[in-house]
């Protein structure tokens, strides 16, 4: 029993530090109905800004702790309500999950553009409340430390406070209308805007007191470590329906203590200790997804005024008037015409590289655009599928000396049989639901697959070698070979997206990504069109994986983490998820918006100043949810459209009056 | 021996918790008839349309389509049967054209959307299949709206989009939900209009649930009676707009009085 409890004990902290952060995922989606994915961002903040004042600047604990958790985490929870979140409380979970997940992105790569590159360690030393490396008492022979006390007795006060608020007041009765209808109970007179930024201000509270709070018990100091914060927390949240505090917590608490136990009792070298047991969340938001019936009605719009908002914009593409329209795709071909000569005769090689670079990533991003911007399904794991595909091609080639092109459409397929395990498994979950649940598959690679040294080759990869592509040219840039194959494999992939748009998988997939109901109602099979383009999708993946690949000569797990997956979600939004060329610019916008940046000076950032920036296009979501690009470009159209064809723009747009026509 | 009914409801309940939305309702429709569903609100009869459309799963009772029980069907299998639906609350796909709605329907109908054909450009729309689309879209009266998106339309019109695309499904019996639910007395005429021709031309047969009285007393043959998830009458609309109970339900005391 008391080995027990020296195992158990110290899961706690953990424990109680998830509750924090599950109880405030509860209150922002019981208060505003967004799932804010960035608490874990907002908690690495705090935690970032704490241990920057008192390691870099030499702050006392107290002061550093109310500058960074008291001010700062409200602040920046009031700012995302005011800027991001307000504009778009009536708007869909998809629009509401990409703000958040922008901010997930943006937030950690903000830090080092205004504190610079800091290497930050050793945070065990400068706990705010208790001195954790006094033992104030045992349990069952049992230490308690500092760290157990300060966690548990903030945790169990935070909690009764924001029950109390929430059973008790009035303000807590205004959150709780407030998630059904901001708009609702703004017509009884409630002021809902101000009830809903005191929810952000509380919940964004939480965020900053949990990332203190944690950052002593974690060795290093990592924004990738509050990524375990975020999933056992969303876990917790999960089982509680997003709805009950009590059971958040239970589960929270249990979660720690659970994988403590674990730990104890499991050898160290074994391939549980180092793969599975991370995973425990993992597995416990994955048992909650798929067992718990609520967590498939989460996102239902229960809204009674949901049918006053404006429907989203046409594309740039498809408002155009007919001559704009045989201007700009002549306009394209000869863009695409001297793209393809420059890159084969003066294109410089650095240049040559990054556009490369940009074609791979693009093939990558095509099956977000298929998924996401076709069906209307949003998945968090389209990086890990093209890992799948990356690793394949690169193992076959190495072991069986299968060239890795070939090895590729066998990556492709085994990403699709991946996809299609996913959609299977996730059939009765939509939004967030299917969000959830495809962030835990790229979670769990990361910790199980992607982690382990055979199939990945460890930190440093697996090199290529020319042999397994049949010839050295692909690595070389005077053959232009690498070119050659990246542009081929795009036009392709860009070929199969069109064909099936403009097919009757596209026309099915339009239908049941404007009404699921509607579209069973009529004789399509939903869950067909789902595995359908699952698996399209997850091909696409693992080819553009492997092109990425062979572009950086190495297979490397690192490349395909969970994050990247936020990244090219937030990068295809920028630009415009519905269309092709949304996925194209993406791509090739992030390398080359990536190498302008090197010309700047380190002290800007350097390549976390592309995140941000392409964070920042995302969140314009809110305001634009066909995309920033997408946006511009149908503005600039219009605007040629009114000076050089006044006629057939003012048939497009009866309901604008040309010149000189009003009254 | 006689030919069965079209659709048959055998002592169909439905309960969600304490609630019994739908108790025990047994009736026929028959090919190319007209029956009208009424009641007041929270009798259950959307709840009833959605068991027999396998949106909801019956927890008593027997629904058959032709002699054939509908039990464990999907939704799209149904509808494939020939079960066509439009709703209470309009659902059209945004973004789309009101031609591609009913391309949609015509397709989906039979089964259609190999994704191989697709990606071998097989998929083009045949003669047919526009030869079709423009007859359904001629009979609601939205030709000169063929290309338009469904974003730019009105209340109105997505109500007759959802009816023309329902119908492009050619469905042998169509459950229509509050068909003119939003819409003013002109427009209200001319659904219930289009109703009786598309029952009358195409031996359609119809279910419809409405509110407006007057509108079922035209289009239907026969009218079923709900009140609090169980059948209260059954028979011609005058007949069941005599009968007392109905009163009762629709008017409380001063109805029945």
């Amino acid at each position: 029993m008391e080995q027990f409890f020296g195992f158990a004990l110290p899961g706690i902290p953990y424990g109680c530090a998830y509750a924090i952060v599950a109880v405030g995922l509860v209150l922002t989606f019981q208060a505003t109905g967004v799932f804010n994915f960035a608490f874990g961002a907002q908690a690495y903040a705090a935690a970032f800004v704490f241990t920057y004042l008192t390691q870099i600047r030499g702050w006392s604990g107290f002061p550093a702790f109310v500058v960074s958790v008291v001010v700062m985490s409200p602040l920046i929870g009031l700012l995302c309500d005011r800027v991001l979140f307000r504009r778009i409380g009536n708007s869909n979970t998809t629009a509401k999950l990409v703000i958040s997940l922008s901010l997930l992105v943006g937030i950690p790569s903000l830090l080092p553009v205004i504190f610079g590159a800091q290497n930050l360690d050793d945070t065990a030393t400068i706990f705010p409340f208790f001195n954790p490396d006094v033992v104030y008492f045992t349990v069952l022979r049992t230490p308690v430390n500092g760290i157990y006390l300060s966690t548990i007795t903030v945790t169990v006060v935070v909690l009764i406070a924001l029950t109390a608020l929430l059973r008790y007041t009035n303000l807590g009765l205004q959150m709780r209308g407030a998630v059904e209808s901001r708009r609702l109970v703004q017509l009884d007179g409630v002021n809902s805007g101000g009830v809903v930024a005191v929810a952000w201000a509380i919940s964004s509270f939480m965020a900053g007191l949990a990332g203190v709070l944690l950052a002593p018990t974690f060795g290093n100091f990592q924004s990738d470590t509050y990524a375990t914060l975020m999933v056992a927390a969303i876990a917790a949240a999960a089982w509680g329906l997003l709805r009950s505090i009590p059971i958040a917590t239970g589960v929270a608490v249990l979660i720690g203590v659970v994988s403590t136990s674990i730990a104890g009792y499991l050898p160290t070298d074994s391939i549980f200790y180092s793969a599975v047991l991370p995973s425990l969340p993992f597995f416990v938001l994955v048992a909650a997804l798929l067992f718990l019936p609520g967590m498939r009605s989460l996102d239902l719009n229960r809204d009674p005024l949901a049918t006053i908002d404006p429907p989203p914009p046409p594309t740039a593409a498809a408002s155009r008037a007919p001559s704009m329209d045989r201007i700009i795709r002549r306009a394209w071909w000869i863009f695409f015409a001297a793209f393809v000569v420059s890159m084969l005769t003066w294109m410089p090689k650095t240049w040559e590289g990054v556009f490369n670079s940009g074609l791979a990533l693009s093939t990558v991003l095509l099956s977000i655009t298929l998924i996401t911007g076709m069906a209307g399904q949003l998945s968090l794991c389209q990086a890990t599928l093209a890992g799948v595909g990356a690793f394949t091609s690169a193992q076959l080639a190495h072991h069986l000396g299968l060239n890795m092109l070939v090895g590729g459409l066998v990556g492709a397929v085994l990403a699709a049989a991946v996809a299609v395990v996913l959609a299977l498994l996730s059939l009765r979950l939509r939004g967030l639901g299917l969000a959830l649940m495809t962030l835990a598959a790229a979670l769990l690679f990361d910790n199980t697959f992607f982690n382990d040294a055979s199939i990945t080759g460890g930190a440093s990869g697996l090199s290529l070698q020319a042999k397994w592509l049949g010839t050295s040219a692909f690595f070389s840039f005077n053959g232009h070979a690498l070119f050659l194959l990246s542009l081929g494999v795009l036009a392709v992939c860009v070929l199969i997206v069109l064909q099936v748009r403009k097919g009757t998988v596209g026309r099915n997939l339009a239908a049941m990504r404007g009404s699921e109901t509607a579209a069973a109602g009529l004789g399509i099979n939903l869950t067909w069109q789902r595995i359908v383009v699952f698996a399209l999708a997850g091909a696409i993946a693992g080819v553009g994986g492997v092109l990425v690949t062979i572009g950086s000569q190495v297979a490397n797990s690192a490349q395909w983490n969970y994050s990247f997956s936020l990244i090219f979600i937030v990068l295809v939004v920028t630009t415009g998820v519905a269309t092709v060329e949304g996925a194209i610019q993406a791509g090739i916008g992030f390398f080359v918006t990536s190498q302008l940046l090197t010309y700047l000076p380190a002290r800007f950032g350097g390549s976390s100043l592309v995140i941000v920036l392409f964070a920042f296009g995302a969140v314009q979501y809110a305001k634009h949810p066909e995309g920033v690009l997408e946006f511009q470009k149908r503005q600039g159209n219009q605007r040629f459209e009114r000076l050089f064809f006044p006629k057939e723009y003012y048939m497009l747009h009866p309901t604008e009056l040309a010149p000189g026509t009003g009254a | 021996m006689p030919e069965p009914a079209l659709l048959a409801l055998r002592g169909v309940s439905k309960s969600f918790g304490g609630i019994h939305a739908v108790h025990d309702i047994s009736f026929e429709v028959c090919a190319g008839e007209s029956v009208g569903l009424v009641g007041p609100n929270g009798a259950g009869k959307t709840t009833l349309f959605n068991c027999v459309c396998g949106q909801l799963r019956n927890d008593a009772g027997e629904i058959l389509f032709e002699g054939a029980s509908l039990a464990g069907l999907p939704t799209f299998k149904r509808a494939r049967l020939g079960i066509g639906r439009t709703y209470q609350k309009v659902e059209v796909f945004t973004d789309m054209s009101v031609r591609d709605h009913l391309l949609v329907a015509e397709r989906s109908c039979r089964g259609e959307g190999r994704l191989w054909k697709d990606l071998l450009n097989m998929s083009s729309v045949t003669k047919s299949e526009a030869d079709n689309v423009d007859a359904t879209l001629e009979l609601v009266g939205l030709s000169s709206l063929s290309d338009t998106s469904v974003n730019a339309l009105g209340l109105g019109h997505c109500r007759l989009v959802e009816l023309a695309r329902a119908l492009a499904a050619e469905p042998k019996i169509l459950l229509a939900d509050e068909p003119s639910s939003g819409l003013d007395v002109r427009e209200t005429a001319e659904v219930a209009a289009m109703l009786r021709t598309v029952q009358r031309e195409r031996g359609t047969a119809i279910l419809l649930v409405e509110h407006d009285l007057s509108m079922v007393g035209e289009v239907v043959d026969r009218t079923v009676v709900m009140d609090l998830g169980s059948m209260l009458a059954q028979g011609t609309f005058d007949e069941v707009m005599a009968n007392a109970e109905v009163r009762h339900a629709y008017l409380g005391q001063m109805g029945a009085a």
